[in-house]
């Protein structure tokens, strides 16, 4: 219990978490827990199943795709304060990319297969995480499309 | 400037190989005009004898008499020959041209650079001004985005202006190997780390233009105001003066006007297709 309520202090802090219902957020951290990964640690791998969504605290992670025949590539990179793991949030919850800590991380995991229960049977709160994911997942896709631009190639290459 | 349109000869005092297509030259007058004074911000025109004529952002430090330094991407047919050009070969130059960077307004401001790619290079001397007068501003950050790790420009200056501890200097790419510990993403991911008041700062961007539209909106969500951000535009510029037209935005000349702008200056007509 304390724990949680420490985590729902830590939560109660964070910009994504910072408005939501005081009680709403209590069932968030009571599926909530810190846990720690070492440098070149994997959070999860591409495949996987999404049970989990993380807030990064302290640290950078690296969401990587691995490449058959070349070296695994960077896609995008995670710093402190940032979400990720959107997976959890969309059938069939499989995870997409590799997540590779760069240096020490000190994560907050929420546990998602407890949080999808009771969006189940509490859509509010399930609107609550739509509304706060859906901004999250848009960011990325606007990113990943700049980055496909190559907007800083050679034109003539 | 005696006249405009007349080439001064100039000699390459050292080529310096940037990246696999962006080279540095350093030029020094050699005819009457045995000085050049420009202000961050501005180009010349390069002739390379027998090939054309190209504008180009000055790269170097406006505090450095007597020399001027130019960081050349090859990109086109001159530009590409430019590439071959050795120390003692000699060019012609035009200018300085065009507007600044408005150095004197943001004294006392918060400073925020965005760029990317080849953009970093006319803001270098922004930059230069900036260390070189540190007491005068408050704030500085410096957030530069690459394709990736090896198109770093400048790499060894950004890690020397990061080891300040009176600058905050990030740097991210598009894509890289696991051998990079950086920042991988959008330029613009790196503005709420970039420690400095958006109420309170002058934003100086350079770069693609699809990259500095999504850094305005980007600078806007973190306070800063249209009149407070300043981009360089590119376009083909021929004549550097205004006569020729090759270079018309909109009702302005680039190459006469800007190539600085303030924002909420030019914004009407930075996003119609086809300007």
């Amino acid at each position: 219990m304390a724990q949680a309520e420490g985590l729902d202090k830590l939560l109660s802090e964070h910009p994504f978490f910072r408005d939501m219902d005081t009680k709403v957020r209590g069932i968030v951290a009571g599926c909530a827990k810190n846990e720690v990964f070492e440098a070149g640690q994997y959070v999860f791998n591409e495949g996987g199943q999404a049970d989990k969504f993380y807030i990064l605290r302290h640290g950078s992670i690296a969401i990587e795709v691995d490449v058959p025949s070349r070296e695994p590539l960077i896609l995008e990179t995670v710093n402190d304060g940032e979400i990720f793991g959107w997976s959890w949030i969309v059938p069939p919850y499989r995870r997409t990319f590799d997540a590779r800590t760069l240096e020490l991380c000190r994560i907050v995991s929420l546990d998602a297969k407890c949080l999808r229960g009771k969006m189940e049977k509490d859509h509010s709160l399930g609107y609550e995480f739509y509304k706060r994911f859906i901004p999250v997942m848009a960011e990325r896709l606007g990113a990943a499309r700049l980055q496909l631009l190559d907007l800083y190639g050679n034109p003539r290459a | 400037m005696a006249d405009p349109m007349t080439p001064e000869p100039f000699r390459i005092e050292r080529v310096s190989r940037e990246l696999a297509d962006t080279f540095t030259l350093d030029l020094v007058p050699v005819g009457d005009k045995r000085d050049f004074d420009f202000q961050p911000g501005q180009f010349n025109m390069l002739y390379h004898f027998g090939v054309g004529e190209v504008p180009i952002s000055i790269s170097g430090d406006a505090g450095t008499k007597g020399r001027v330094t130019h960081t050349v991407r090859a990109v086109g047919t001159v530009t590409e020959s430019m590439a071959d050009l050795k120390k003692g070969d000699m060019v012609g130059v035009r200018g300085p041209f065009g507007s600044t960077w408005p150095m004197e307004l943001a004294e006392g401001h918060d400073v925020v650079i965005v760029t990317g790619g080849i953009g970093l290079a006319p803001l270098r001397p922004a930059i230069y001004h900036v260390l070189a007068n540190r007491g005068k501003y408050g704030r500085v950050a410096i957030l530069y985005g690459a394709r990736t790790p090896s198109d770093i420009l400048y790499r060894e200056e950004l890690e020397a202006w990061s080891a300040r501890l009176d600058v905050s200097v990030e740097a991210t790419v598009d894509t890289a190997g696991t051998d990079w510990t950086g920042n991988v993403g959008v330029v613009t991911k790196l503005l709420p780390r970039g420690n400095f008041d958006g109420r309170d700062a002058v934003a100086l961007v350079c770069g693609p233009e699809v990259m500095m539209r999504f850094t305005v909106h980007a600078l806007n969500d973190q306070g800063v105001t249209n009149d407070c951000i300043f981009v360089s535009m590119e376009r083909n510029m021929k004549c550097a003066v205004g006569f020729c037209g090759h270079c018309q935005f909109g009702s302005r000349f680039v190459c006469k006007d800007g190539p600085v702008f303030r924002f909420d200056q030019i914004e009407d007509i930075f996003r119609v297709k086809g300007i």
